[in-house]
């Protein structure tokens, strides 16, 4: 949360922002990052920084592995990937360990 | 601090690095540079097209004293990883270890799984042939360093503090500790935790994940994104299978549908079960890394 804030912050800057409204993260289902620790770990951090009053936005994203027997992509929010054509384990992740700051709300 | 967890000290301060004498660390000089990306996403134009606002607006002075872009609410895209930085470095490691011709494992479990008996007899086991070196973290204490400074190897020990995993960074000073003369292999020791390590690519070549048979069949199916990450599994303790009741069938099983590209190696680091062919396959990847890396050693 130090690093997220820390990028947080000096694009807030460059941006020149007198406060930070809203930051914007993006993790994923399997990125192993709890939102609660998140959301916990920001409130410690961010008095006394732009992002005092922030409101911490949380975009989750689902988990998307590749089949390869099926050629093709299948969401699972089941974090023991199964094809659900061909039922067989796909250890391809495709999509869902994201973990980053995707966007400010400034004035 | 852990983006996963939220623990730990942010203070580079309280991390220590000893190879076991008085020793000078270098290699925090990358803490800056690196903000090279400031892209302004289109969100930072888009709607607020005057270009008088946007020409001032890398200023903080300029803000106080323009109201309508005080008041202006608006969007900054970022769209950057947060652990970017540390993949950064990763890759500083991993251009390093290549160049000399190291392989580098990335070891990781649960605390207690046997990641030092395993590492002190994988260190023994190549002894004639391959010399290895050996990075330890631990919250605190340097008992693993000391156990595994047993074999003879060099061996840094990295005390986190209050961070429950290793990172890039640390790796590279500890790294610059560690007396890499003639060494073939750099084993990794990580912080024993199954969940925050998995987000820290430290520059290894192949991450091995231990799975003692004492701690159930199903700790695959409790920590996916540990398991889904590793190249080696390697289930330890195996000498005590019988008595602890472990079904062999359900915990490949289980690996299988959670790691499936992950090659398994049963192990006993007491009784010697299994070394064999974990030393041979280690002896493979060396010598294939050094005729297919074009940046290894003469």
């Amino acid at each position: 949360m130090q690093d997220a804030l820390s990028l947080a912050l000096d694009h807030a800057r460059q941006a020149g922002a007198r406060q930070v409204l809203v930051i914007r993260l993006r993790v994923g289902a399997l990125s192993g990052v709890v939102p609660d620790a998140l959301q916990f770990a920001f409130e410690a951090l961010a008095p006394g920084t732009l992002a005092e009053k922030a409101e911490l936005a949380i975009e989750p994203v689902p988990a998307r592995f590749w089949c390869a027997e099926c050629r093709g992509e299948f969401a699972s929010d089941d974090l023991f990937a199964e094809c659900p054509g061909c039922h067989r384990p796909s250890g391809e992740l495709r999509a869902g360990r994201e973990l980053e700051v995707a966007s400010l709300e400034i004035e | 601090m852990c983006e996963n967890c939220g623990c730990g000290a942010t203070g580079e301060d309280t991390i220590g690095i000893s190879a076991g004498h008085e020793s000078r660390e270098h290699g925090h000089e990358h803490e800056h540079g690196h903000d090279h990306a400031h892209e302004h996403g289109p969100g930072a134009h888009h709607g607020h097209s005057h270009e008088a606002t946007h020409s001032h607006a890398h200023s903080p002075e300029a803000a106080d004293s323009d109201p309508s872009l005080a008041e202006a609410r608006r969007t900054v895209e970022v769209r950057r990883a947060i652990l970017d930085k540390n993949d950064r470095l990763a890759e500083r490691n991993r251009g390093f270890f290549r160049a000399r011709g190291l392989l580098v494992l990335n070891v990781l479990s649960a605390p207690g799984s046997g990641k030092t008996a395993f590492l002190r007899e994988t260190v023994r086991a190549l002894a004639p042939q391959l010399k290895a070196g050996v990075i330890v973290g631990d919250l605190a204490t340097d008992n693993d360093a000391q156990r595994l400074r047993e074999t003879g190897a060099p061996v840094v020990q990295i005390t986190t503090g209050t961070v429950c995993h290793l990172e890039a960074r640390m790796v590279a000073r500890a790294v610059s500790q560690l007396d890499l003369a003639g060494l073939g292999l750099l084993l990794i020791e990580n912080v024993g935790n199954l969940v925050c390590p998995a987000a820290y690519d430290l520059g290894e070549d192949l991450r091995v994940v231990l799975l003692s048979v004492t701690e159930g069949e199903d700790k695959p199916l409790k920590y996916p994104p540990m398991f889904q990450a590793a190249d080696i599994v390697v289930t330890s303790k195996i000498d005590l299978a019988e008595a602890c009741g472990y079904d062999r069938d359900l915990a490949l099983s289980n690996l299988r549908r959670i790691a499936s590209r992950a090659r398994v190696f049963e192990t006993s680091a007491r009784t010697g079960l299994g070394m064999d062919q974990w030393r041979s396959f280690l002896l493979a990847q060396c010598a294939e890394r050094k005729t297919r890396d074009p940046l290894g050693p003469e």
